[in-house]
């Protein structure tokens, strides 16, 4: 990452105003989003949406074609273009011919992608954005840090001093007194304005219409008052059909805001006339700018499903920590690091693609279905294509494709490690742990890998047998966990086998885009965990279970690797998870619990890649509480502890207050244990709690369910 | 049922809501409403009202003889007005929006430059969502649809809800549930 990347992480983490707004803002949101999407089926309805803009990426041609001649037929000029410089020229000729020389603008991420203003004003014509947060950030000479709230990063004393300048009067930050300045400063510029440039929300192929939203009554001016009205349009913006206005604007509102429906709703077909009662110059540009190529790619065609909400922004625990200016000057965000890959250049995503912690939250509540992380990973992997890894990541991956050399590095680790140990923490682990930053404790090598306790372990023969993967961190470092996996499904009756071909699942290699040392490591560990015969293949973490019951199959799919796809399948058709499997087997009453424990009060923090790729989060609370436990819910229980594999490594700065954030929500339940299903989780949350001292045990919960078997 | 619904989220949304049954009580609300709020002839608090299908003369001549209100439409006269006042021909129950087919410009400015924007709806208008309306206003016929929910209102300094930026900063919204003639 480039140090100038770094500098601006740091500032942004620092300035108390940016971090406090956007954490209230964000937990305001989730409650407020809740509330809006009440008795709406959201599956259902971003099924739709899903399908509808899906068919539209598919057709964009024949509904660019078929939107021109219908707005033409409405008396609308239509200019399409690909090229944003083609776009800049076409709306300053239709300037200059029209002897343009102020211009109101609505809120438009179209013009700020290919920087209109700037042009238009070289070009010697006044722009005025008339959003009050496009003003805002105008007026200080920003660039808007959301898509939806552009001015989000500045306080109430910076836009008193920003307008006072403007009034030559010194305002107080009293809220409504400057947002009337703001309808008092902006009222001439719309009376006096020659042409109005808006964007859309919409583009209606079957009419010809494009539908306009706002809640400050800036676009119905914008569109009204100047004889001229320009929208900007992208073509990811189309949607064949009328009727299907209704089905974005359910999702829209409630997504970027909250709201049931923005307090204006504009759907415009053709000019109308003007306050003095000549007709409207309407023209409507379907501006391209690499959409088509966009949507010619398998991969990122999904991402012209996004009808610019801005909620992968409002739920990113990484965008409330840095906020949009991190990002870049147009699209933030999670889609906004996928906008600018495309719209921009590949290159300039390369730092900010390292952003995403793939924690998941966006995917869940994306209204257009986009697997956003799914597509930083692809980015990521675009990247390590074009320019490599770097080498000392090479080095490690060339250790790690190597089982044997890598396993025996661990156990050396152990031996060296050792000096450092206090107690189960180390604060230095060596190899590729080495830079691992303050604010947590590591946990030490294990003196003695699963692998080897596995073997002196006497089980019982069982009829049904079940393959445990361990996946690196229960095997060398948490090798308690693996055993208590063992004693649970024993008791269960089932023999556990663990072939020991078994290697690091990939993800590490995986989430950082070095696809091919992934590809390798899922077909070792194919080969080792269909070597013996078994019901299931189970896993105590999340991660190795996700890429077992997923990754294996996208990673080949990724590289063009069709000839281990079968063996991938029927692999991930076999992986269970712990805990999914333990519920299934008490609820057969094959695994009984003591009865009647009173174990007192726990807490649960749900892993990622298990609340929201495998969906689980009943399952172990149900365990917890049949064990004897009280489950007490803290704030936010599934937003990400920002462990993510070496997400901690490379961005220990952002890494470590989501730790923070964490702890403190782990510590306001009371509960006196926290439990998890994810060793990655028990690593970051552990080590979090050892440094900060409290007295709060971090288990996971295969741990605490061994302790209460029935005997 | 729909209007017990509409009511609620529009007023959720800050909007005011009266309903009559009959027209001339409407209007008396109405006339009696401007005057409390101080309709006067002179800048910011004169009346501008645009056409409205169940206004018939009779009508016409009662708010005509209001000092204050007119009747002649201008972005100029609209831009100092306090008050705009129109009809809105539907109401969507499940989000409290009022639409229009706003293609004439007087409908326009009336509701988007004054203070306030007094919305005279029948009753008969209210559907139960955008789906009705979309169903029954094709763009064919209508060149600007509107759709109104609440004043004007904006969360871009500090995320604080504020009323009123360029929009209207009250929405008065009057149903007459028999309205006779015009429309």
């Amino acid at each position: 990452m480039g140090t100038e990347f770094k500098e601006s992480i740091h500032k942004a983490i620092n300035n108390a105003n940016l971090t406090g707004a956007l954490a209230k803002f964000s937990e305001a949101y989730k409650v407020n989003r809740a509330k809006a999407y009440e008795g709406i089926d959201f599956e259902e309805l971003r099924g739709r949406i899903a399908d509808l803009k899906s068919y539209a990426a598919s057709h964009l041609d024949e509904l660019s074609d078929q939107f021109q001649q219908n707005a033409e037929a409405c008396g609308a000029t239509v200019f399409r273009a690909t090229d944003p410089e083609k776009v800049r020229e076409y709306i300053l000729k239709v300037a200059q011919d029209n002897n343009v020389k102020t211009v109101v603008k609505s809120k438009s991420m179209a013009t700020e992608e290919i920087h209109l203003n700037q042009y238009l004003e070289k070009a010697g014509i006044q722009v005025g954005e008339t959003d009050l947060g496009e003003w805002i950030i105008q007026l200080a000479g920003q660039t808007p840090s959301h898509m939806v709230l552009p001015a989000i990063h500045m306080t109430k004393e910076d836009v008193a001093e920003l307008f006072s300048k403007e009034v030559n009067e010194r305002l107080t930050t009293d809220i409504p007194r400057l947002v009337k300045i703001a309808r008092e400063k902006l009222r001439p510029k719309f009376l006096a304005a020659d042409m109005g440039i808006s964007g859309g929300n919409i583009a209606v192929a079957e009419t010809g219409s494009i539908v306009l939203m706002t809640n400050e009554g800036n676009a119905r001016l914008v569109t009204s008052l100047p004889k001229i009205h320009i929208a900007l349009v992208g073509i990811e913006k189309l949607i064949e059909k009328y009727a299907d206005v209704t089905t974005i604007l359910k999702a829209l509102p409630r997504s970027a805001t909250a709201q049931l429906l923005t307090s204006y709703v504009s759907i415009i077909t053709g000019p109308t006339p003007n306050p003095d009662g000549t007709i409207k110059n309407l023209h409507i540009i379907l501006m391209d700018n690499r959409r088509s190529e966009m949507a010619a790619d398998p991969k990122f065609k999904q991402a012209l499903q996004c009808i610019r909400c801005a909620s992968c922004l409002n739920v990113c625990p990484i965008f409330r920590l840095v906020g949009g200016h991190v990002f870049g000057k147009v699209y933030t965000g999670g889609i906004g690091t996928i906008l600018t890959a495309w719209f921009d250049e590949l290159k300039k995503s390369e730092d900010i693609q390292g952003l995403c912690i793939q924690c998941g939250a966006c995917k869940d509540v994306c209204p257009g279905k986009i697997d956003i992380p799914d597509l930083i990973m692809e980015i990521r992997r675009r990247l390590v294509q074009e320019q490599g890894v770097p080498l000392l990541q090479k080095a490690i991956y060339a250790v790690v494709n190597n089982r044997k050399l890598f396993h025996g590095m661990l156990r050396a680790a152990s031996i060296a490690g050792k000096p450092f140990t206090t107690g189960t923490f180390i604060r230095h682990l060596p190899l590729f742990l080495a830079d691992l930053t303050d604010g947590r404790s590591l946990p030490a090598i294990a003196a003695e890998p699963f692998r080897d306790r596995f073997a002196k372990i006497k089980q019982p023969k069982g009829k049904e047998k079940v393959v445990f993967y361990a996946g690196c961190l229960i095997d060398f470092a948490y090798p308690e966990m693996g055993e208590a996996v063992v004693k649970v499904l024993n008791k269960a009756g089932i023999e556990v086998l663990f072939p020991e071909e078994q290697t690091c699942c990939g993800a590490p290699a995986r989430y950082s885009g070095a696809y091919e040392v992934a590809e390798t490591n899922a077909i070792d560990n194919i080969k080792a965990l269909l070597s013996v015969d078994a019901t299931y293949v189970i896993s105590a973490c999340p991660t190795c279970t996700v890429a077992l019951a997923h990754e294996f199959i996208s990673t080949f799919e990724s590289v063009g690797q069709t000839g281990w796809l079968p063996k991938a399948r029927e692999l991930a058709a076999k992986t269970i998870d712990f805990s999914v499997l333990v519920k299934k087997l008490v609820d057969e009453g094959r695994l009984t619990l003591k009865e009647g424990q009173k174990l007192g009060k726990v807490t649960y923090h749900d892993s990622c890649h298990l609340k929201r790729t495998l969906k689980v989060s009943e399952q172990p609370r149900e365990l917890l509480q049949r064990a004897g436990y009280e489950v007490t819910e803290m704030f936010e229980c599934d937003t990400c502890c920002g462990m993510g594999g070496s997400y901690s490594l490379k961005l220990p700065e952002i890494s470590a207050p989501i730790l923070q954030r964490k702890l403190r929500n782990i510590k306001e339940t009371g509960a006196p244990v926290v439990a998890m299903d994810c060793p990655g989780c028990v690593m970051q949350i552990r080590g979090g709690m050892d440094q900060d001292g409290a007295a709060i045990k971090v288990r996971h919960s295969v741990e605490l369910l061994a302790e209460q078997l029935d005997i | 049922m729909m209007y017990e619904q509409f009511k609620s989220r529009a007023e959720g949304v800050s909007a005011e809501v009266h309903r009559f049954e009959r027209k001339d009580t409407a209007l008396n609300f109405m006339i009696e409403f401007l005057m409390k709020e101080g309709l006067a002839d002179t800048p910011q608090t004169a009346a501008l009202c645009a056409e409205c299908g169940f206004l018939d003369e009779r009508d016409r001549d009662v708010l005509k003889k209001l000092s204050g209100l007119k009747f002649d439409v201008t972005c100029e006269a609209a831009s100092k007005a306090r008050f705009g006042i129109s009809q809105m021909d539907w109401a969507l129950a499940d989000t409290g929006s009022l639409a229009q087919n706003s293609s004439a410009i007087e409908q326009r400015l009336v509701s988007s430059l004054p203070t306030i924007h007094i919305a005279l709806v029948p009753t008969s208008g209210i559907l139960p969502d955008m789906p009705a309306l979309l169903s029954r206003v094709h763009p064919k016929e209508c060149a600007y649809l509107a759709m109104i929910t609440g004043p004007s209102r904006t969360a871009d300094i500090e995320r604080v809800l504020t009323i009123g930026v360029h929009g209207p900063e009250r929405l008065v919204i009057i149903f007459v549930d028999e309205f006779g003639g015009g429309n």
